[in-house]
């Protein structure tokens, strides 16, 4: 009998899907394999729109230990015995519908990826865009997303160590909440997802199952939003002290010698998680679904399958091993129950009560559709690109008062009242803490250290997604060196609209284009990735979000970088362009322009190897010890910068020149590619061959010192107006 | 000398507490499972920062009643140094072996901030590294560290010089600004009458090192290990 439409509106699957699953198997599929071809096809396991794209994407270095897609996350090794494994998720869709329980669950979920591969977590960020604060709703969603993050993360004992906060409206009804967690593996123990021979059995710890979360990958995160809204039980509720318990009882589970894999259950639960292990083993699945432990009376299989319940993982024990690792997880007060082994042969048989109830190719279940597209160019945003940026007048206000108006921002102040809420100290390796432009952990026992970032500018990537999506992986890169590091690896994750509209295919490639050639000139792999697709907002399609996560290493921790300014009488330059203030063509997709001028347009710009060399350039110096500070120069352009360093340094700073006629552009355009640095004026020169070694341009813009802000003689600002503007600005944006 | 270093599940500053004194003070320590009944041979104990049983309940409501807390009592009993830090402190008034409780912020939001602390008592076993009146920058991490306890038990605290730690600005002025978390008269740290039991919301741990912005918290444990030193001589 042909399946009814409302059973495949429900899984998200397309009567064209349903027919190849048909065709594959040579007949109609039960119900129960139904529900798991919906899990397993949905966009968010499946990756059905990306998959092809992202298979483009550079992931080859001579530091990659786990290639990306072979296990949860790729491998990066920073040497001294150490390496790191790192990955973003997406919760947006359940965000949206339960900010607190939504975020929290999806720091839950990146944690338990990154401690399957054996990896201790050692940090967090989160990166958030919300519609803009100055309505109630918006402030709910931001208060319940902060609140959870902050209670999960704290509980739990990871350091939150840094991200980025963006508002547009373009984000309001559909609000991204990127969770990144980086996890520290000693001694190249790392672990595999996958058994080792048929037989194995496996085993799931940690939560009893519930009907919670069901059809959460393929209902919430895989279709058109907006209609999803009354989903709320599909979301999922987090218990950060189980998972806690889970990390240090899976770690050391690890240590048995008859534990031989370990799997995360995340989206579409023990479907997903069990059968990517059978894929992985290129093995077959016995599963006793019967054993499995649940907190709700009347399960059906189905409901078991597709439970999305929190604070779960799957082991892969060697048969007859299996008491000592009972007995460890009793000793952390876990329920550890065997629900199947691997054994030879291809299909996953799924049992209840003794009894078969299906029997299914694994290959055939995991080896979702691929939808191939090449976009075309709306022809809006030709439009949008070709806008006359000098149209936009100049503000009748002083540059100055300009200036505070900005710096209190959303997009602009200071993130210190959110981050206060995060415990960012926690394994005391936090060298840099949040606030700079990228956080600095030591590795102890190492004199190295790493530093990490993520960005992502949607309003740049609307305006043109190839170059905007390079700029974002540059200005994730550029983050990591003004500290000193270097980069060494990058995750992503995509968050896009609709795949199904051409505007959306048009982005989405264009990205994974733009993506794929920065890193390529950066030579730096994309390690592992997240895709959460069908952000929408009233019906529009969200800006293209292909957040960027970097990871840096120092060889010298000691000998890092900050942003803030040092010293009176040092001296100010700007490197990566040879003139102090931007032109009218740096307004392309600014801040500035957006939140003055309401407009976005403008035509991005990226000169990839003049950001190369000039990263470089700033890294060598810190490396030599010249510099006293580096800040990236970026939203809110050179004017901010100098603002930021000068507050968060408590110095104020003389720029020599003004910003001349067209002030706003030369003060707020955010042209790519520059750092501000100070250093010792004996260091001045060393700098300078440094540069000039580099074919770097460079400009001494003014120096340190006093306590007001002074750029020529357009602006002359009270240090403390300055600080004030900046740190106050957040709050009163957001509760005014 | 060597630290005890009580782990709950749930806990999450053993592994710091145990660098701080052991990697970087060079002091021996090992950790203490909440199901022992009895403990081995140590010289001080530490009941560190984390969330034992998530904080369910009440912080540290819980974890009060572990197998492991009535060893602890009578290893205080007969006079042995017992810090708590953060949850620990939080466990320690919860089990009583300090007076009083830690109720949420009054602002009701956590708070991950650097702190000062003055020094208002050096002559305990916990603070004779320091000198009555200096402040020591050491960061605090809690959604619930609102030191909160009736009248005479304030007044005796304060009486008997038993108030260790108040949070101060950096030139130790002690004001009603400053409070991050609406404890009353700012107290950060106190010691039992004994003066050998002591709870602190701030984390000295977690100011070690310089690298890691400071190490002001090593004259709390410096501080220990001298008076065991003492004990010896």
């Amino acid at each position: 009998m042909p399946v009814s439409q409302e059973t495949l509106d429900e899984i998200a699957l397309s009567r064209d899907e349903y027919e190849a699953i048909v065709d594959r198997l040579g007949r109609e599929p039960e119900p129960l394999e139904l529900g798991l071809f919906g899990a397993l096809w949905s966009e968010h396991c499946g990756y059905k729109h990306t998959k092809a794209l992202l298979r483009t994407l550079p992931s080859s270095s001579d530091r990659l230990l786990v290639a990306p897609g072979a296990e949860n996350a790729g491998v990066v090794d920073l040497g001294d015995g150490l390496s790191v494994c790192f990955k973003i998720e997406s919760h947006n869709h359940p965000s949206a519908v339960e900010p607190f329980e939504g975020a929290a669950t999806g720091v839950g979920g990146i944690i338990r990826d990154i401690f399957a591969m054996g990896a201790r977590p050692i940090a967090l960020l989160n990166s958030l865009r919300f519609g803009q604060p100055d309505n109630a709703r918006t402030r709910y969603l931001l208060n319940g997303v902060i609140g959870g993050i902050s209670s999960y993360g704290n509980c739990i004992g990871i350091p939150d160590v840094g991200g980025e906060i963006f508002f547009s409206d373009t984000y309001k009804g559909n609000p991204l909440v990127n969770a990144m967690c980086v996890g520290l593996i000693e001694d190249g123990k790392i672990a595999s997802a996958s058994a080792k021979e048929p037989g194995d059995l496996l085993m799931l710890v940690g939560a009893d199952t519930g009907r919670d979360g069901i059809h959460g990958a393929s209902g919430l995160a895989s279709r058109a939003f907006e209609e999803q809204a009354e989903m709320r039980s599909a979301v999922q509720v987090g218990n950060p002290f189980l998972e806690k318990v889970l990390i240090e009882a899976c770690l050391e589970a690890l240590d048995l010698p008859g534990v031989v894999g370990l799997q995360d259950c995340g989206a579409a639960g023990i479907t997903s998680a069990a059968i990517e292990m059978a894929e992985r083993s290129v093995m077959g699945l016995k599963l006793l679904i019967d054993e499995v432990p649940r907190r709700e009376e009347g399960m059906t299989p189905y409901e078991v399958m597709l439970s999305e319940s929190q604070e779960r993982m799957l082991l892969a024990v060697t048969p007859g091993q299996e008491g000592p690792v009972f007995d460890l997880f009793e000793k952390w007060d876990l329920d550890a129950t065997i629900i199947g082994n691997f054994e030879l042969g291809e299909n996953v048989r799924i049992y209840d009560g003794g009894v078969e109830i299906t029997s299914t190719p694994v290959i055939t279940l995991t080896d979702a559709p691929e939808y191939k597209f090449t976009g075309v160019k709306p022809e809006w945003l030709t439009k949008l690109q070709n806008a006359d940026l000098s149209a936009n007048p100049i503000p009748s206000q002083s540059p100055a008062d300009m200036l505070l108006k900005i710096l209190a921002s959303p997009n602009i102040a200071s993130r210190f009242p959110i981050y206060r809420q995060y415990d960012y100290h926690v394994q005391t390796n936090t060298v840099v803490e949040p606030g700079g432009d990228a956080a600095v952990l030591r590795l102890k026992g190492s004199k190295r250290g790493i530093a990490l970032s993520t960005d992502c500018n949607g309003r740049i990537c609307y305006l043109d997604p190839e170059i905007g999506t390079a700029i974002a992986v540059a200005e994730a890169c550029r983050n990591l060196s003004v500290t000193g590091a270097t980069p060494v690896a990058l995750t992503d994750g995509l968050n896009f609209g609709n795949p199904e509209t051409p505007d959306v295919q048009f982005q989405l490639s264009e990205s994974i284009a733009g993506m794929s050639r920065a890193a390529e000139a950066f030579k730096i792999p994309i390690v592992s990735g997240n895709a959460s697709l069908y952000n929408q907002s009233q019906g529009t399609d969200i800006f293209p979000t292909p957040i960027i996560g970097s990871l840096g290493l120092l060889e010298d921790v000691e000998k890092h970088s900050t942003a803030g300014f040092k010293s009176k009488g040092d001296v100010i330059v700007l490197i990566g362009t040879d003139s102090t203030w931007d032109d009218i063509n740096g307004l392309a997709g600014s801040e500035y322009l957006d939140f003055i001028h309401d407009k976005v347009e403008g035509q991005p710009k990226l000169d990839i190897d003049l950001e190369i060399r000039t990263q470089a350039a700033c890294r060598k110096a810190i490396n030599q010890e010249l510099i006293a500070s580096a800040h990236d120069v970026s939203d809110g352009g050179v004017a901010v910068a100098i603002a930021e360093s000068a507050v968060i340094g408590e110095i104020g700073a003389s720029i020599n020149s003004a910003p001349g006629e067209r002030w706003d552009a030369a003060m707020f355009g955010e042209t790519q590619s520059r750092i501000i640095v100070s250093v010792k004026t004996e260091n001045l020169a060393a700098l300078e061959s440094i540069t000039t070694a580099n074919n770097v341009p460079s400009i001494v813009i003014g120096c340190v010192g006093g306590n007001t802000l002074t750029f020529g003689d357009a602006i002359s600002l009270p240090l403390d107006d300055v600080d004030y503007a900046w740190k106050n600005g957040f709050i009163r944006a957001t509760s005014d | 000398m060597k630290f005890g270093i009580v782990v709950f599940p749930g806990t999450w500053s053993e592994r710091d507490t145990h660098h701080a004194v052991n990697g970087v003070l060079g002091q021996a320590a090992e950790y203490i499972w909440h199901g022992d009944e009895t403990l081995g041979q140590y010289d001080a104990i530490i009941i560190p920062g984390g969330f034992s049983y998530g904080d369910f309940l009440r912080a540290g409501a819980i974890a009060r009643f572990s197998p492991v807390m009535e060893a602890v009592r009578q290893f205080a009993d007969k006079g042995g140094p017992v810090l708590g830090i953060c949850n620990g402190f939080q466990v320690l008034c919860e089990s009583g072996l300090l007076p009083g409780v830690l109720m949420r912020n009054e602002h009701l939001e956590f708070r991950c901030i650097w702190t000062d602390l003055k020094v208002e008592n050096d002559s305990t076993m916990f603070t004779s590294k320091a000198t009555t009146g200096e402040t020591l920058h050491i960061p605090m991490s809690h959604g619930e560290g609102n030191y909160q306890a009736d009248h005479a038990t304030i007044d005796q605290l304060e009486g008997n010089g038993q108030i260790v730690l108040r949070y101060a600005d950096s030139s130790g002025k002690v004001t009603p600004d400053i409070n991050p978390n609406g404890s009353i008269n700012n107290i950060a740290g106190i010691v039992n009458g004994r003066g050998n039991v002591m709870g602190m919301m701030p984390h000295p741990e977690k100011a070690s090192e310089k690298l890691i912005g400071g190490d002001d918290g090593n004259v709390i444990f410096n501080s220990l290990i001298e008076s065991f030193a003492a004990s010896l001589a």
